[in-house]
């Protein structure tokens, strides 16, 4: 009885420095400076530990439960509107992209686009139909009820941006020069911008670089 | 035993009376120079304060040198960095003081993004007598002027004038931590949370990066560098402290990039004390070299640790700068004291060891007596020129009359910054936004 209280307490534990470090990196991101990634990397690794412990005493109180759902973090990016949905912890579920990555590495994320980094995905560029709609829809898949719910990413068909690439929104994708995909050989500030083309009728996935231009402009970005 | 000599409030601001502190006045870095005649401050608004010592005067020889007021400017102003949409924080992060090579004082001083290099020189001597411009500026009627005179050079009171010499900008693309000055006086290192980049100091449009750790993917990133010094004599050795409790020594004649250290320092994790924690607690918050060169100080949350250079796999000596706080981690991490970088300095002997804690109390390490004591810097506590009392913080069960139990510390009350003069007993400790300097006794 005792061991199981135990568990109990941990749990209680695990959750309330989840929700205390979902808060900080909010938080972070309305800081003056802007996002430390020190601290934001400090936060998502206790987030980590805390996430851990709390699967692992949700699956020793009751083995065969249906996992549930890691809580996640919304990527912050006020520049990049780079929303990141729920995710199973089910390590078999990964999803192939970056997008999907847990916790911890959100916090990352949110430092990189922040930080003018690169991202492994073009999420922007991608038309609606491409993603595929990973929003689970089990029971188990709600929430836990001490994280704020929000509608994390957009659905298949809704289109966030209806300006092309190279236009008016230059200022709030330049913002970090996110738009490029690291490429072996090239330096940071490359400026190659990777897009995923699918081709509607056929689903046949075309990537491409080339140098991110500025409308009116020409050359690559430095 | 210490005294102390006058503490001085570097508060500007209008609000003379006031009990809290403004947050622009509070101090973010204290550096005396290499002779110890200077002390610098840095604050969060970007302000650099300069304290010369006073000559010690033959009519009052027991009266030690004291420091005052020598300099003030503006050194970093608030920027915005357009392209990202992100303010850039005045706060002076860190200031390094190069040595004296003639009769002006130089030192580096760095916020999150741009270090610059103050000149700060001194004017005594005015020239009086122009042809052309009458005493107050104003131009002279040419047909007045009847004959020629030469300038002359008129004594006037003594003026101290800062002005930025260099610029060394758009080198980082996060945030700096730390600079250091080369013994070689030619270059220098400013190391953020992924980079160390080495300069020359007359050269501002270029530096070379000689360390990167950022990884191909930020998905992957574990670690940050939190610190970087140079060798205080070889030139060509530096050593950088991480986020997972680990200092690397790198020696930059092996390769132009110096990703692969030469030596490696890391204690292995105990195992017993492992906590959701425990990662935020090994990050090392400062690494000091030795003056003579053969030792590291490296602090993290809770301990100080002497390393020696020839030896990897453990520290020399660690000490406990305040485990009572090992049960309290879960709070300070709510309260965010568990991120506080507190940094640790050597006396100029090597024989003592000094960093900062809560409650405005700092604690002093003799490696040679193995005491320690624990010194409060407050106005209430202590009395100008009296004797500092040691304080004792109460674990558990009984408390005595003079002790404080650990509830009661006052957590906003931090002392992160400190330093020690190069030769004497002196130390400067920065509690927010008072500046408190302490004396050994004189007889």
């Amino acid at each position: 009885m005792s061991a199981t209280s135990t568990a109990m307490e941990v749990n209680a534990e695990a959750r309330r420095i989840l929700a205390v470090s979902i808060s900080k990196l909010y938080a972070s991101r309305t800081q003056r400076g802007g996002l430390r990634l020190h601290r934001s990397l400090l936060v998502s690794l206790v987030m980590r530990s805390a996430r851990d412990i709390y699967h692992a005493s949700r699956e020793s109180e009751a083995p065969g439960a249906p996992t549930p759902q890691e809580p996640m973090d919304s990527s912050p990016s006020s520049e990049e509107q780079k929303q990141l949905p729920p995710q199973e912890a089910e390590p078999a579920q990964t999803e192939p992209q970056c997008a999907l990555s847990p916790a911890p590495q959100t916090a990352v994320e949110a430092e990189e686009c922040a930080c003018d980094s690169e991202i492994t995905e073009d999420k922007e560029n991608m038309s609606p139909a491409a993603r595929q709609s990973r929003k689970r829809r089990s029971k188990a898949s709600a929430a836990p009820d001490f994280l704020p719910s929000k509608r994390a990413r957009l659905e298949p068909g809704e289109e966030r941006y209806a300006a092309p690439l190279g236009s008016c929104r230059v200022g709030a994708a330049e913002t970090h020069g996110d738009l490029h995909q690291r490429v072996p050989g090239h330096s940071d500030d490359s400026g190659w911008v990777k897009t995923t083309e699918i081709d509607p009728l056929t689903g046949t996935r075309t990537e491409t670089e080339r140098p991110w231009k500025f409308e009116g402009e020409t050359g690559s970005v430095s | 035993m210490e005294e102390e000599s006058d503490s001085r409030k570097i508060n500007n601001s209008f609000l003379r009376d006031h009990n809290y502190a403004t947050e622009a006045d509070i101090i973010s870095t204290v550096e005396f120079n290499s002779s110890g005649e200077l002390l610098a401050t840095g604050d969060k608004g970007g302000r650099v304060v300069v304290f010369q010592r006073e000559q010690e005067s033959k009519s009052q020889p027991n009266r030690r040198g004291e420091y005052n007021v020598y300099s003030t400017f503006q050194s970093h102003e608030p920027e915005f960095d357009y392209l990202k949409s992100l303010e850039i924080e005045e706060k002076i992060n860190k200031i390094k003081w190069l040595p004296q090579q003639n009769a002006a004082y130089f030192l580096l001083s760095t916020n999150d993004k741009t270090v610059k290099l103050w000149k700060i020189s001194e004017r005594d001597k005015r020239p009086e007598g122009y042809n052309l411009k009458d005493e107050d500026g104003r131009i002279r009627d040419p047909s007045t002027i009847t004959s020629l005179r030469v300038p002359v050079l008129q004594p006037m009171d003594l003026m101290v004038e800062a002005t930025a010499r260099r610029v060394f900008s758009n080198a980082h693309t996060y945030h700096i931590n730390s600079i250091s000055v080369n013994s070689d006086l030619q270059t220098f290192i400013s190391t953020d949370d992924l980079r160390v980049n080495l300069w020359n100091l007359e050269i501002t449009d270029r530096s070379f990066n000689i360390v990167d750790i950022k990884p191909s993917n930020m998905e992957e990133l574990t670690e940050v560098i939190t610190s970087a010094e140079f060798h205080p004599r070889q030139c060509h050795t530096f050593a950088y402290s991480s986020s997972k409790g680990s200092i690397r020594l790198c020696d930059m004649r092996q390769a132009a990039l110096c990703d692969r250290h030469c030596k490696y320092f890391e204690e292995p994790e105990d195992p017993s004390t492992r906590s959701f924690f425990s990662e935020i607690i090994s990050s090392i918050s400062d690494v000091k070299f030795s003056h003579n060169g053969r030792y590291l100080m490296t602090r993290d949350y809770l301990t100080v640790k002497v390393w020696d250079l020839q030896m990897e796999n453990k520290p020399l000596e660690t000490y406990q700068v305040h485990d009572y706080l090992r049960g309290k981690l879960c709070s300070l991490y709510e309260n965010d004291c568990i991120f506080d970088k507190f940094e640790c300095v050597w006396n100029g002997s090597d024989s003592v060891i000094m960093t900062g804690s809560y409650n405005n109390f700092f604690r002093m390490f003799d490696r040679n007596t193995k005491r320690d004591v624990t010194l409060e810097a407050s106005r209430e506590n202590s009395k100008p020129r009296a004797i500092l009392k040691p304080r004792k913080v109460c674990v558990g069960g009984k408390r005595r009359k003079d002790e404080i139990s650990v509830d009661s510390l006052d957590f906003s009350k931090k002392i992160l910054h400190t330093t020690w003069h190069p030769h004497e007993n002196i130390i400067a400790v920065a509690a927010t936004n008072n500046l408190y300097i302490f004396q050994d006794k004189v007889n």
